[in-house]
C-alpha cells in the first residue's frame, strides 16, 4: 500500500462567522491520506465532518493552518485557482445527488468534461465509458426524474469520475439510499478505488459501510478522535 | 470555450421552452413593433414622394391667393389674364412651357354612359410642360386653340368610365350640354397629390372660357422650369415679375401663390418621416420595457437555478464561466426574441403595407439596427443577474433548496 500522502492538513481551524456569534466549528484537524487510501471519515452530527470534507475539495478555505494537496499549499489560492484545481483532481458525489433536472444523464456525466474544454466526441466516448463503469449506459437518455435514487447516486459518481480525478470526495453518498442500493454504491467504490486508483473519501454515518474502507477516521467536537484500520483491503 | 457556452445556452433555454418565450415576449414585441412602424412609415414617405413627383418635376404652379386656405377675408385674389401668360413667356429666362389653366367640372355622356369629371381648359403647352405623354390620338393644333374649338385630350380614367372598351378617338360626346370630339387619350399617371390625375377632359382654353366659365380668367398657371436654371431663382423673378403686374405695393403681401411641386415633395416626405420617427420612438420605449422582462426573469431564474450554479461552482466552473453562461443566456434569448420579432415585423407590413396603399420596403439597416439593439438589451440587462450568478458561493449555492 502506497504512504505518500497526497493529502496533509496541518492546524486546520475554521470559525463560521464573527463576533459574538462566531462558531469554531473546526478546532485545529491535523490529517494525513495517503495517495490510493479509502478513507472513511465518521463522527457525530456537527462534529465538522462536511467542514473538512469541503476544505479538502477545495470548496471552502480554512481560518487557519495549512492544507497542502500534492504538496502544493491550497489555502493562499484564490478562488478561480481552486475551482481548476477542483476541476483537474477532484471529483464530488453528495449527499442529495445533485443531478441538474431535466437533463439526460449523459448530459449531466459529460458537465465537467464541457468545463475542460473537451471535444463533442470525446465528451460522448468518455461520459459513456464513465456510465459504463456504474452499469448506467442504457439509461443514458434519461432524465433524474425518470431514475431511481441509487441509479442517480452512481449517475453522480460516473460525472465525479468522467474527468479520472486524483481524489473523490463523497459526502453521505447512501445518506438516501436503502441497505441494498448502499451495498451496490460500496462497491463501485471498492472497485473504483482498487481498479482505477482513485482516492476515495467518504463521510459516513452507518458503521457497514464504513467497513468497505481500509482506514477509519473519526471526529469529535471539531477535532481528530481517532485513525484505525478499516477492514475493506 | 464560446462554443460550449453557447451550446450550455441553448440547453438551458430548451429545457424551459415557455419560460424562455415569456421572457422574450417584451423583445419579440417591441422589435417587431418598432420594424412594422419604421417600414410601413418609409412606404407612406415614399408612395407620398411617388405621387408628388408624378405631378411633374421643377414645374412652379402659380395661383391666386395666400396659398392654402387664403388667409383672412376680403375680396376675393383676382384671378389671371391671358396677357399674365404672355408676359411670364417673353420676360422670364429659364422657362421650358408655361400652360394657363380654367377648371371646370362637369359631367360628360356617351351613350348610355356618364361620368362626373374635372374639365381642364389649357393649351399644348400643359402637356409639355407636364412631359405627359398622350397613349393614342393627337395633341391640339395651333388653329383649334386659337378657335376654341371643341375638342378633347381624355385622361384614362374618363376613357374607362364613359368608353369602356371602345376606341374613343373619333367618338363624339357630350359635356355640358356642348358636343365634343375626342382627339387622344392620355397615358396613365395615377394618384399625384391626393386625386386621380387621369380623370381629367383636357380641352383649348379659349372653348372652356367662351362656353363654360363666360370669362377670360386664368385660375392657374403652370411654369415649368429648364433643367438648367435653379427652380428657386425662376421662382423669384417670377413672384417679382407677377408682384409688378399685380400692382402690389412695396411691403404689402402677394395676393398670389407660387407652390414648387418639389418643395411640396419635401414638405410632406418631411411630415411622415417625422410621424414615423415618433411612433418608433413609442414602439422603442416597449422594446425597453421587453429587456427589463429579460432582467426580472433571469434574476428569478438565477434564484430559482442557484442549486445548479452550486454544482456547476462543484465541478470545477470558473466565476467568469458561470457568468458567460448566464450572460449568453441572456443574449441568445434576446437575439432569437429579435429575430422572431423581425419575422413578425416582416410578415405584418408585407400584409398592411396594401391596406395603407402603401409600397412595402425592406430597410436592411432598420432590421439590422433592431437586431443589434436586442442583441446590446441581453448585454446590458443579462449582465447584473449574471453577475450575482457568478458571485455565489459554492457551498451555500450547493445547500440552497
Ligand atoms: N455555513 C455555516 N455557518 C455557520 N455554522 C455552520 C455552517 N456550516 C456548518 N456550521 C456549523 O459547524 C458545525 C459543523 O458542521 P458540519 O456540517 O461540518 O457537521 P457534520 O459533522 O457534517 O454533521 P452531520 O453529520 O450532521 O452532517 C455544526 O455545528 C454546524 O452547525
Ligand atoms: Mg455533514
Amino acid at each position: 500500500m502506497p504512504t505518500d500522502p497526497i493529502i496533509s492538513l496541518r492546524g486546520v481551524t475554521k470559525v463560521y462567522g464573527s463576533g459574538p456569534t462566531a462558531f469554531q466549528a473546526l478546532k485545529g484537524v491535523d490529517l494525513d491520506i495517503a495517495r490510493g487510501d479509502f478513507v472513511a471519515v465518521m463522527g457525530p452530527s456537527g462534529s465538522g465532518k462536511s467542514t473538512t470534507m469541503n476544505i479538502l475539495g477545495c470548496l471552502d478555505v480554512p481560518s487557519a493552518g495549512s492544507f497542502l494537496f500534492k504538496g502544493h499549499h491550497v489555502e493562499t489560492l484564490d478562488r478561480d485557482q481552486r475551482a481548476l484545481l477542483r476541476r483537474k483532481y477532484l471529483g464530488f458525489v453528495f449527499q442529495g445527488f445533485n443531478l441538474l433536472s431535466r437533463t439526460t444523464a449523459l448530459e449531466n456525466v459529460e458537465l465537467p468534461l464541457l468545463y475542460r474544454g473537451e471535444d463533442r466526441k470525446t465528451r460522448q466516448e468518455q461520459g459513456m465509458a464513465a456510465l459504463d463503469k456504474v452499469g448506467l449506459k442504457p439509461w443514458w437518455d434519461h432524465t433524474p426524474a425518470e431514475l431511481s435514487g441509487g441509479q442517480q447516486q452512481r449517475v453522480a459518481i460516473a460525472r465525479a469520475i468522467v474527468t479520472q480525478p486524483d481524489v473523490l470526495l463523497a459526502d453521505e453518498p447512501t445518506g438516501n439510499l436503502d441497505s441494498e442500493r448502499s451495498v451496490e454504491i460500496m462497491e463501485l467504490l471498492t472497485d473504483l478505488n482498487k481498479n482505477s486508483g482513485i482516492t476515495v473519501l467518504m463521510v459516513t454515518h452507518e458503521p457497514e459501510m464504513a467497513a468497505f474502507a481500509r482506514t477509519i477516521v473519526t471526529f469529535k467536537d471539531g477535532l481528530v478522535e481517532g485513525i484505525r484500520k478499516g477492514e475493506g483491503n | 470555450m464560446l462554443g460550449t457556452t453557447i451550446t450550455l445556452a441553448f440547453r438551458a433555454i430548451m429545457r424551459h421552452k415557455l419560460r424562455s418565450f415569456l421572457t422574450t415576449l417584451g423583445i419579440i414585441i417591441g422589435v417587431a413593433a418598432v420594424v412594422t412602424m419604421v417600414t410601413l412609415g418609409n412606404g407612406a414617405t415614399a408612395a407620398v414622394r411617388e405621387q408628388i413627383s408624378s405631378l411633374g418635376a421643377n414645374i412652379l404652379q402659380l395661383r391666386p391667393g395666400q396659398g392654402f386656405g387664403r388667409g383672412g377675408g376680403g375680396p376675393r385674389p383676382p384671378n389671371f389674364k391671358p396677357q399674365d401668360v404672355t408676359a411670364i413667356e417673353n420676360q422670364l429666362t429659364g422657362v421650358r412651357a408655361v400652360a394657363p389653366q380654367a377648371q371646370t367640372s362637369a359631367t360628360a355622356i356617351y351613350e348610355g354612359s356618364n361620368w362626373s369629371t374635372t374639365v381642364n381648359g389649357t393649351t399644348a403647352a400643359f402637356f409639355e410642360a407636364q412631359q405627359w405623354k398622350l397613349d393614342s390620338g393627337r395633341l391640339f393644333m395651333p388653329e383649334e386653340e386659337e378657335a376654341g374649338k371643341a375638342v378633347c385630350i381624355i385622361g384614362n380614367t374618363v376613357r374607362q368610365n364613359l368608353f369602356r372598351n371602345i376606341d374613343p378617338v373619333g367618338k363624339q360626346f357630350r359635356i355640358k350640354g356642348v358636343s365634343c370630339q375626342v382627339i387622344g387619350v392620355l397615358t396613365t399617371r395615377g394618384q399625384g397629390g391626393f386625386q386621380d390625375q387621369d380623370d381629367t377632359v383636357v380641352m383649348p382654353i379659349k372653348f372652356v372660357q367662351r362656353r363654360f366659365t363666360g370669362d377670360r380668367d386664368i385660375s392657374m398657371i403652370l411654369v415649368a422650369v429648364d433643367d438648367a436654371y435653379e427652380t428657386s431663382a425662376v421662382q423669384a423673378s417670377l413672384e417679382q415679375l407677377m408682384r409688378e403686374r399685380r400692382k402690389i405695393k412695396e411691403g404689402d403681401q402677394d395676393n398670389f401663390n407660387v407652390f414648387d411641386t418639389k418643395q411640396i415633395s419635401d414638405t410632406l416626405t418631411g411630415t411622415t418621416t417625422i410621424l414615423t420617427q415618433i411612433v418608433a420612438a413609442v414602439a422603442a420605449i416597449s422594446l425597453l420595457v421587453g429587456g427589463i422582462g429579460i432582467m426580472n426573469i433571469m434574476l428569478v431564474s438565477v434564484t430559482e437555478r442557484t442549486r445548479e450554479i452550486g454544482i456547476r461552482l462543484a465541478i470545477g466552473a470558473v466565476a467568469s464561466e458561470v457568468l458567460m453562461q448566464f450572460l449568453v443566456e441572456a443574449i441568445v434569448l434576446s437575439c432569437l426574441g429579435g429575430l422572431i420579432g423581425l419575422f413578425l415585423a416582416l410578415i405584418a407590413s408585407i400584409a398592411i403595407a396594401p391596406l395603407m396603399q402603401v409600397p412595402f420596403i425592406f430597410d436592411v439597416r432598420v432590421n439590422l439596427i433592431a437586431f443589434l439593439f436586442s442583441a446590446a438589451i441581453g448585454v446590458v440587462f443579462g449582465y447584473f443577474p449574471a453577475r450575482r450568478a457568478a458571485a455565489l458561493n459554492p457551498i451555500d449555492a450547493l445547500r440552497h433548496e
